[in-house]
């Protein structure tokens, strides 16, 4: 894996006034109901993770769960009350103001649930605004903000205000706003829950072809786990502040760390989410003729594989065979598996 | 005992009236009682008692302390005349570069600040006067008399009413659109022809620069107050008082601190004005989804950054709602500023009912009336209107109406030019109509009122004798029979069982402020002659409110008519009923009548508004008739939006009632009448203005604490 890009060691965000006293002196191990008696809301409890260069990673959570106050812990517009969070080395918490200016105008960008375009400017000047905030002058920050209008499909619309654009159109302006700066970093606060599920869909399927071109580091919040599992390279999946688990969502999906882990699996559709790498068996035993690559979604091959009576080799992008897999894995793993992985 | 237990609430009421009925019997009127003690620190009398505290000696009747409670703040007005007096006169003297006799000389510091404040203050307009009517004390103050005598050219010859009239037009026409523009020329037009154009100039100059500083205060202070909680907890108790306090009182102080005229009256405006900017930028900044101000932090803006260019056009509209009140505030004060000696339409009024010449009275009310409406639908236009987008348009639409404006210019320029040859003798009507040269109807009205007073005379006179024998004076007499502890008792009661410890220990001190003060007697007329208004304005306004409801159409008329009515400064009000019911108790009851019914009425159609359209609908399905609909649904719902009315009606009551004692009156008005022209009155002014200030407290403590409740509990918000 290649260098972190965001680090967090171990941090905390408890609301309410004594919080840092209190946090102290329960070194190290909170609990969420002794803080609330004593008028203290634990909002994030001892998150450690790492994302890497050009990593997506998908924090999932329920309403309430800490999800968007770690993501603005990161951020750092709210301070953490513990722990430590690098941003590519540097220490975030022990940034002045005036370094922290200068780190988000130039490494970050975060895209919010309601948008939160400035009503009084035009989709080129929202999108030219974090440009001007830095200096730069007005026609190359209209004339780079124009790129990005047409990046996210608006031409023709530059010139339109907020208030005369559809929910997607101004999911788009927020967008390209927060790429306007060219930043490392991707911040994505649940960035399409307030749309209708048609134009979500539509977004996802945009933001996956930006990403593809992009390739910045994310961090993109969702309280939809189908979101989640489409999007993310990684997934971290919260509850009451903390991490219950962090890992792929094949993964996720297969093993379950926790009770509550599981009920989000459950409903899963496997074949939608698992490859035929997570399913196949290492082992190489007589196939057919047929070869599949390890990278397919099962869905896409399910078809293919079924009309086979004998197991199906897997081979690599290399055209390396791999493993195998049988058709009754298939059957197993679309019909069966929720009981049988349970 | 079940009853007790099923209504709790209800005994517990009836458990106070009865001890406060019971205390009221219990404790005599004192037989040296007579009506108002008069002004005790002004009269010596053997009966007297007296007490010294902090070295000022005061004079007071004494009575039975259950009776009424001795006046033990009776020192404080005569402190603050003295500490005033003091600071102005004495405190910090300091040597002084006067540029007159070019030499030092030692003044007080308070006093050469108050003088430069005011020599400053007194530039600024005389700036906007002369460049709307001409003049020289701008450019002498550039320069010197003797450069006006070698060059009379320099003299600001003022713009001709054309102009000016074409300017309104034109920015209503940019704000709003053609009605407004229309709406615009013709009041001008009015204006002009009726020959009303030098005072309401003079009006306007006043409001252009008591406006623009006061926005410029509030929204600092404003600012200050969102970013610091210290500022705002600072800030909120004098923002709460300042909104109960009626406009009349301030200008007392304002009278010690800064003399006679107009510079006085724009200073006092602005400390009227500021709260309620202070307020809606508040309201504003507060209201900015926390998302926007995460995006433009994110973005890297710097504090400075974020205030300006994300923060405060987010909050625009808020904010220039706040300068449409500002507006306001400053054109009802320049009208009662006329008390104090600020020239304008408010001191043509003003010398009109004095004389009682209600013709002259009405044409300057409607001046007044037309201009408040104008300035009112101009600057909510401007908070209304969207920002468009103009970068596409050529420079003829950019510019259309500025242009317009200097094509609108070189005409009135041109035809004042003209007019000066056609009017060769007397005056030219194109450049300006002078005052009182114009058309004039007052003859006419006066002729009518005479008739009105001819034929109905009669009948006013009987109405008038019935309303004050039968009901006002045994009113009256119910409220000075009140024992001050039963009162006492009452209120903080009330207090209690409204608002539980809390809202009885503020109402408490409220009401002891008052009760200690030397004015309790003068203050329970003042509640009386509130009350009786406050309860009529009321009924007419709920019902007027809930009958015009039941129709889309009239529900918006009504709401209408509403906003026009509360545009009018209040002191407008006073003369028609002057022109009906003369000088009497009786017309200032209905002039607080006809002012508290607007915002019961408002209050009304918008409560009933509120309820939820769904709730509607499930109502209509279960089957009621409109009745049961109106009884069942939407007026326990509209209730506590009917009772914040209630709280305005109050308020709106009390300020008429203390403007009234123009007409003469024997409540704390009268005093602070009498303190305006009292040159030790800054003090009692000040005093009587708190003690009226905290009668409307009262209502208001109770009344929102009531309202929060009941909205909890009905989960609305």
């Amino acid at each position: 894996m290649s260098e972190a890009v965001i680090k967090c060691e171990n941090v905390y965000k408890i609301f309410g006034t004594n919080a840092q006293k209190m946090l102290q002196e329960a070194n190290g191990n909170v609990d969420a109901k002794t803080f609330q008696e004593n008028g203290c809301i634990v909002g994030v409890n001892d998150a450690s993770f790492e994302v890497s260069k050009g990593e997506m990673l998908v924090v999932m959570g329920l309403s309430g769960s800490g999800k968007s106050t770690l993501l603005r812990c990161i951020s750092r517009l709210t301070d953490a009350t513990g722990g430590k969070i690098f941003i590519e080395g540097q220490d975030l918490l022990k940034l002045n103001n005036k370094e922290l200016i200068n780190l988000r105008r130039n490494k970050m960008g975060m895209v919010f649930q309601s948008f939160a375009l400035l009503p009084h400017k035009t989709v080129v000047e929202n999108i030219a605004f974090p440009l001007q905030i830095k200096g730069i002058k007005t026609e190359d920050s209209i004339s780079k903000a124009m790129d990005m209008v047409k990046l996210v499909g608006l031409d023709g619309r530059e010139n339109y205000f907020p208030r005369e654009l559809s929910g997607g159109q101004q999911q788009r302006v927020g967008i390209a706003r927060s790429l306007a700066v060219e930043p490392d970093i991707w911040f994505l606060d649940e960035p399409f829950s307030a749309l209708d599920p048609l134009i979500r869909k539509e977004m996802q399927d945009e933001f996956l072809r930006l990403q593809e071109k992009l390739q910045k580091t994310i961090m993109f919040i969702t309280h939809d786990f189908d979101e989640a599992l489409k999007l993310a390279d990684r997934i971290a999946i919260m509850k009451d502040g903390i991490i219950e688990q962090l890992d792929t969502p094949a993964n996720i999906v297969l093993n379950p760390a926790t009770e509550y882990v599981k009920k989000f699996t459950e409903e899963v559709p496997r074949e939608k989410v698992l490859t035929i790498e997570d399913v196949m068996d290492k082992t190489n035993s007589e196939s057919s003729d047929l070869k599949v690559l390890k990278d397919e979604i099962i869905e896409n091959v399910a078809e293919k594989i079924l009309t086979q009576e004998k197991s199906v080799s897997v081979i690599d992008q290399d055209n390396k065979i791999v493993g195998s897999i049988n058709p009754s894995k298939i059957i197993q793993t679309v019909f069966g598996g929720r009981k049988s992985n349970s | 005992m079940d009853i007790i237990k099923k209504y709790p609430k209800v005994f517990q009421w009836l458990f106070l009236l009865a001890v406060f009925f019971a205390l009221c019997f219990a404790i005599d009127v004192p037989e040296t009682y007579k009506f108002i003690r008069g002004q005790a620190e002004f009269v010596k009398d053997p009966n007297q008692s007296t007490f010294v505290f902090l070295g000022k000696e005061v004079r007071y009747y004494a009575f039975d302390v259950f009776w009424r409670l001795p006046p033990l703040l009776g020192w404080l007005p005569i402190w603050i005349n003295d500490s005033l007096f003091f600071l102005m006169n004495e405190w910090m003297p300091m040597e002084f570069w006067n540029e007159d006799t070019q030499e030092f000389k030692t003044r007080p510091l308070l006093l050469q600040i108050s003088r430069n404040l005011t020599a400053f203050m007194t530039f600024l307009i005389e700036l906007i006067r002369e460049i709307l009517l001409g003049g020289l004390e701008t450019i002498v103050a550039f320069t010197s008399w003797d450069f006006i005598d070698a060059y009379p050219w320099a003299e600001l010859p003022g713009l001709p009413w054309t102009i000016v009239a074409a300017g309104f037009a034109i920015l209503s026409y940019k704000l709003s659109g053609k009605g407004l523009a229309i709406f615009a020329g013709l009041t001008m037009v009015y204006i002009s022809i009726f020959g009303q154009w030098k005072p309401s100039m003079q009006t306007l100059s006043f409001i252009l620069v008591a406006a623009p500083l006061s926005f410029a205060f509030g929204l600092g202070l404003g600012i200050a107050a969102f970013k610091s909680k210290r500022v705002e907890k600072a800030l909120y108790p004098i923002l709460l008082v300042m909104q109960t306090m009626p406009q009349y009182a301030v200008l007392v102080p304002a009278l010690v601190l800064f003399g006679v005229g107009d510079h006085a009256a724009v200073i006092i405006t602005m400390v009227v004005a500021v709260p309620p900017m202070i307020l809606l930028t508040l309201l504003g900044l507060r209201a900015i989804p926390p998302e926007v101000i995460e995006a433009g932090r994110m973005s890297g803006c710097t504090n400075w950054q974020l205030m300006f260019k994300v923060l405060i056009p987010t909050a625009r509209r808020d904010i220039l709602i706040g300068v449409n009140q500002v507006i306001m505030v400053c054109f009802s004060m320049a009208v009662i500023s006329a008390f104090i000696g600020a020239k304008g339409l408010g001191f043509n009024l003003l010398l009109a009912l004095n004389q009682l010449n209600i013709g002259l009275a009405l044409e300057a009310g409607l001046c007044i009336s037309l201009i408040a409406i104008l300035l009112d639908k101009m600057s909510l236009a401007w908070a209304n209107k969207q920002i468009d987008y103009f970068g596409n348009l050529t420079f003829y639409q950019r510019n259309k109406n500025l242009i317009f404006f200097g094509g609108a210019f070189i005409i009135g320029i041109l035809l004042a030019y003209a007019g000066s040859f056609y009017f060769k003798e007397g005056f030219n009507y194109l450049f300006e109509v002078p005052h009182n040269k114009g058309i004039s109807t007052a003859d006419f009205w006066n002729k009518g009122v005479d008739w009105i007073f001819e034929t109905f005379f009669v009948y006013i006179k009987a109405f008038n004798t019935w309303l004050i024998q039968d009901v006002l004076q045994p009113m009256r007499a119910l409220y000075l029979r009140m024992p001050a502890v039963a009162t006492l008792v009452l209120v903080v009661g009330a207090g209690y069982l409204i608002g539980g410890i809390r809202s009885a220990l503020v109402v408490c001190a409220l009401t002891l402020f008052i009760a200690l003060s030397p004015w309790w007697d003068r203050a329970l007329v003042t509640t009386y002659m509130a009350t009786f208004g406050v309860i009529i304005s009321c009924i007419i306004g709920f019902t007027v409110g809930t009958l015009c409801f039941q129709n889309k159409n009239s529900a918006k008329f009504m709401l209408g008519v509403c906003d026009i009515f509360q545009t009018f400064p209040s002191f407008v009000y006073l003369i028609p009923v002057m022109m009906l019911f003369g000088i009497t108790d009786t017309s200032v009851l209905i002039a607080v009548i006809v002012y508290a019914t607007i915002p019961a009425t408002r209050y009304t159609i918008e409560g009933l508004r509120s309820v939820p359209a769904g709730l509607h609908d499930a109502a209509t399905m279960s089957g009621v008739n409109k009745f049961q609909r109106l009884t069942k649904i939407e007026f326990p719902l509209a209730f506590p939006h009917m009772m914040l009315g209630l709280n305005q009606t109050i308020v709106f009551a009390l300020f008429m009632v203390i403007i009234g004692a123009f007409i003469g009156t024997e409540d704390l008005g009268q005093y602070i009448l009498k303190a305006l022209s009292d040159k030790n009155g800054a003090g009692i002014g000040l005093t009587l203005g708190i003690c009226v200030a905290f009668i409307g407290l009262i209502f208001d403590n109770l009344i929102r604490t009531y309202v929060g409740k009941r909205k909890k509990h009905l989960g609305i918000d």
